[in-house]
């Protein structure tokens, strides 16, 4: 058998690429996935990681709402080393209207999800860092979880399948026999080196940058890029989600996770050229906390960690500008009933929460053309542990996040590492207060260690410093401005980078 | 309370002041919370291209040792920095390769010493590299919590036990001509360095660890001693929260401890630190002096803060508070007459005095002159 040949190959190493892979790689088919940097770049990994209840969207996107709250069950089930399932809250402020409530717990209701109205005071009590003077309150099933692992979780299971990934690679062309795609030709980032690989079928499910893949297979999809930013603070103040109870708008969800919390979003459409570098303004950022304390006021003087920013992969339905009314609903398309183009399929829209549902759908559609009669198993089976906790053990590399040296030669072993940024995605290490400032050049030592070259580990170290730099810089004052300043002397007069 | 000079800050800057100003007579007294940046010193003056005498003397008086050769230094990560003036612990080396072979030597358990990148960078400057990692039973204990396994535990550990790695390392040695070890040694006294030079049958060099630095606490213990000999009163674990400022003259500071004895002095020296030490504060609408309210130069849009290029100059470290010619503070464009800024505060604004421990030293020196010229006892 040529190992170049596949029977399914699939482009984007975000969730919904890990879930489709996951998801064909149980079913029996021979799979690569292909990515162009690492595994959760886009907007897998920089959204508020809110397990939603579908809540949210009841009002306006029923839809989207009964397919969150089904997943959301369905995560509970089989991500739940992924999963904390803290509950979450709407709440409703004096300068709010108290009426939408009751069409909002309608709407949850219908949609299947379990909103029970409470007494503020109840709120207060089962949420103590929520605005003291809340008028209304819901409580509704979310929950917030690690996009990070469950993406590297769900490409790990696919490997246990037998899949294949290739990480820092880029496709560069389609190979087409007529009117149907055979294969793609890539082009190895950091090497340089040119590969072919083939299949019968071929996953489009870049998010975002799917509209360029989709271009370079001779297609077009109309997308809509529209921009959130979100802070991530130092503490962790809240224990429940705490929501706004009204229309959506700017910055009014906060979701706890681990020791931290995020708040968010903003919606902005931005030109499709800005999708490669997005980061958050001041302006967002002043917007993000003013906003924020209105849902829990600690937050005024709570430590920043980092701002950043994502890009929805929403597809353009109307002349919205804020895209805020465009569904967040899933599109699968087969190209071949849409444009002729056989052997190609499209996967986006859709969200976090929905990329298990996304992936059974394009599998589905894998397994049409391919005529592959197996059924969906991804909804009851679980998946598995990304460290081993018996092997969690050694010195410690990162005090924040309590990530050692066990932890982080089993992810360099199993969970294809070959940057710090990777390493990060995987472990956390460098996520925390330090924010690398210690951890980092421990980090680097090891992979230096693992693949040999000193030299590359060097320049490394220097572009995880450069990208921790860039999310802590649009809030550097307080305490961050200490840590940035003790992290400025250690890396530039101490250790000499 | 009253003394001639209050000094508030306890690193490098507060001590020089208020060991010259004993050393001219003065009473004084320094208010330190505790931490400062000697706990992350280099070991290395780098903007101090030529040794002021009185730089050498006022260390020597504290039995700190510092030498002044031009050369490099080697750097954590295997790079070299041109070097002048150091602390014993630093080798000043004529050039970069400085022997023929070298044996790289880390500790197991200890991950803030990093001998394949030093490997690596020895081995491009063409000498050949061995590395080792020595278990030491000395370590155990500390290993046991691994949080513990950071340099000021492993050389308070070696400080009884730098015999064993000695032995080790001797053992180890093949043909190696020169040996690396990290800067874990000598917490409490140099003098180990000078026995472990001198039992390796190779030259042996140390290179940095992550912080805090070995050397540098001990230069911070040494100086805090040499201060209080010479009759200086040391508030350690104390900050000042207000002061007392009339018609331009401060009157006297009040400290977190000491409730209502407020300070009272003729003049103070203010050597809080920057950002880390919170000399400066900043918040999102500007950079603040948080007890005296000083004028504090500065850009006044946030967005020029920051460089987004880490490795960029960043100009938030450039922002300092104002003074004037004599280095007294300005507060409303106005110089309160008897207060002094020195050391990182100035960020900087003060580019004749340089950066770093040079301008520590530097600014402190032009204050205490100051200080006795205006008050002749």
């Amino acid at each position: 058998m040529n190992t170049q040949e596949f029977d399914v190959i699939i482009i984007g190493g975000g969730i919904t690429g890990a879930g489709t892979q996951r998801d064909c790689a149980m079913r029996g088919l021979r799979t690569l996935l292909i990515e162009r940097s690492d595994i959760a770049t886009g907007a897998t990994g920089r959204n508020h990681g809110l397990l939603h209840s579908g809540a949210r969207y009841a009002v306006n996107d029923p839809e989207s709402a009964a397919e969150c709250i089904r997943e959301n069950k369905i995560l509970r089930q089989i991500a739940a080393q992924c999963v904390e399932p803290t509950d979450g809250l709407f709440i409703t402020l004096p300068e709010d209207d108290l009426g939408y409530q009751k069409t909002f717990v309608e709407a949850c209701r219908r949609a299947g999800i379990d909103a029970e109205v409470i007494d503020p005071a109840l709120a207060r009590r089962l949420e103590p860092s929520v605005n003291a003077d809340l008028i209304g309150a819901v409580r509704v099933p979310d929950g917030s979880v690690d996009p990070f692992r469950l993406c590297a979780a769900n490409m790990l299971d696919a490997k246990l399948h037998g899949g294949q990934v290739r990480l820092q690679t880029e496709v560069t062309g389609f190979i087409r026999e007529g009117d149907a795609i055979r294969g793609v030709h890539t082009r190895n980032v950091r090497t340089g080196q040119e590969e072919d690989f083939y299949a019968p079928v071929t996953v489009n499910a870049c998010g975002i940058w799917g509209q360029r893949i989709a271009s370079l297979a001779g297609v077009s999809i109309g997308m809509f890029p529209s921009k959130g930013a979100l802070l991530i603070f130092a503490h962790r103040i809240n224990n429940m989600v705490i929501n706004r109870c009204r229309k959506p708008a700017n910055a009014d969800i906060l979701v706890p996770g681990e020791t931290v919390c995020v708040i968010g979003t903003t919606s902005t459409r931005i030109p499709f050229e800005e999708c490669d570098r997005v980061a958050a303004t001041p302006e967002e950022v002043d917007l993000l906390i003013s906003e924020g304390a209105k849902l829990s006021p600690a937050l005024a003087s709570t430590r920043i960690l980092r701002a950043y920013a994502g890009v929805r992969p929403l597809v353009s339905a109307d002349d919205d500008p804020s895209g805020r009314n465009i569904s967040r609903g899933i599109v699968c398309l087969d190209h071949e009933g849409r444009d002729g183009l056989k052997g190609f399929i499209t996967i986006t829209g859709g969200k976090l929460m929905t990329y298990r549902l996304m992936a059974e759908m394009a599998t589905d559609a894998v397994c049409r053309k391919l005529g592959v009669d197996k059924r969906c198993a991804t909804a009851t089976t679980p998946l598995p542990a990304l460290i081993e906790p018996s092997n969690g053990k050694g010195a410690l590399i990162c005090e924040c996040e309590n990530v050692t040296a066990g932890k982080i030669a089993q992810a360099l072993d199993r969970l294809e590492v070959s940057t710090l940024t990777d390493l990060r995605r995987r472990t956390r290490v460098g996520m925390g207060t330090c924010q690398g400032g210690l951890c980092a050049c421990r980090a680097a030592d090891l992979l230096a260690q693992a693949n040999g070259c000193v030299e590359r580990e060097r320049a490394d170290l220097a572009d995880f410093m450069q990208e921790r730099w860039k999310g802590n810089y649009p809030i550097g004052w307080g305490d961050m401005l200490r840590e940035a300043e003790y992290t400025q002397w250690v890396y530039k007069h101490v250790l000499g980078l | 309370m009253r003394f001639d000079s209050v000094i508030i800050g306890g690193g490098l800057a507060g001590l020089t002041a208020g060991i010259s100003l004993q050393q001219g007579g003065r009473s004084t007294a320094i208010v330190s919370t505790g931490q400062n940046a000697l706990h992350f010193f280099s070991g290395c003056f780098e903007s101090l291209q030529e040794p002021p005498q009185r730089l050498l003397d006022l260390f020597a008086g504290a039995g700190i040792r510092v030498h002044y050769e031009e050369g490099v230094r080697l750097m954590p990560l295997g790079t070299f920095r041109p070097a002048a003036l150091a602390l014993e612990d630093i080798d000043l080396l004529p050039a970069p390769c400085f022997a023929g072979k070298v044996l790289v030597v880390g500790f197991s358990g200890f991950q803030d010493f990093f001998p394949g990148f030093l490997a690596d960078g020895l081995a491009k400057q063409g000498m050949a590299c061995r590395t080792v990692q020595l278990e030491l039973p000395e370590l155990e204990k500390i290993r046991l919590s691994p949080s513990e396994v950071r340099s000021v535990q492993v050389a308070r550990t070696l400080d009884r036990s730098w015999g064993r790695v000695v032995r080790e390392v001797v053992r180890l040695l093949e043909d190696e001509d020169a040996v690396v070890l990290p800067q874990v040694f000598g917490l409490q006294d140099a003098s180990v360095l000078k026995y472990i030079r001198e039992g390796i049958p190779a030259r042996v060099v140390f290179a940095g660890t992550l912080p805090p630095s070995v050397p540098g606490i001990r230069t911070q213990m040494l100086l805090k001693r040499r201060y209080e000999e010479l009759g200086g009163t040391f508030l350690g674990g104390d900050e000042v929260v207000s002061a007392h400022v009339h018609e331009g003259v401060v009157h006297s500071v009040a400290t977190r401890n000491l409730d209502s004895h407020r300070l009272e002095a003729g003049s103070f020296l203010l050597a809080s630190g920057a950002y880390f030490s919170k000399g400066l504060t900043a918040n999102p609408f500007g950079i603040t002096e948080p007890v005296f309210g000083l004028d504090v130069e500065q850009a006044a849009d946030r967005g020029d803060w920051y460089d987004p290029d880490f490795a960029a100059d960043q100009p938030y470290l450039q922002f300092g508070v104002r003074t004037d010619a004599a280095l007294h503070a300005l507060r409303d464009g106005r110089p309160l007459a008897n207060l002094y800024a020195i050391g990182s505060i100035l960020g900087a604004t003060r580019p004749e005095f340089g950066s770093g421990a040079g301008l520590a030293v530097r600014s402190a020196f032009a204050a205490v002159d100051q200080i006795l010229k205006e008050n002749a006892l």
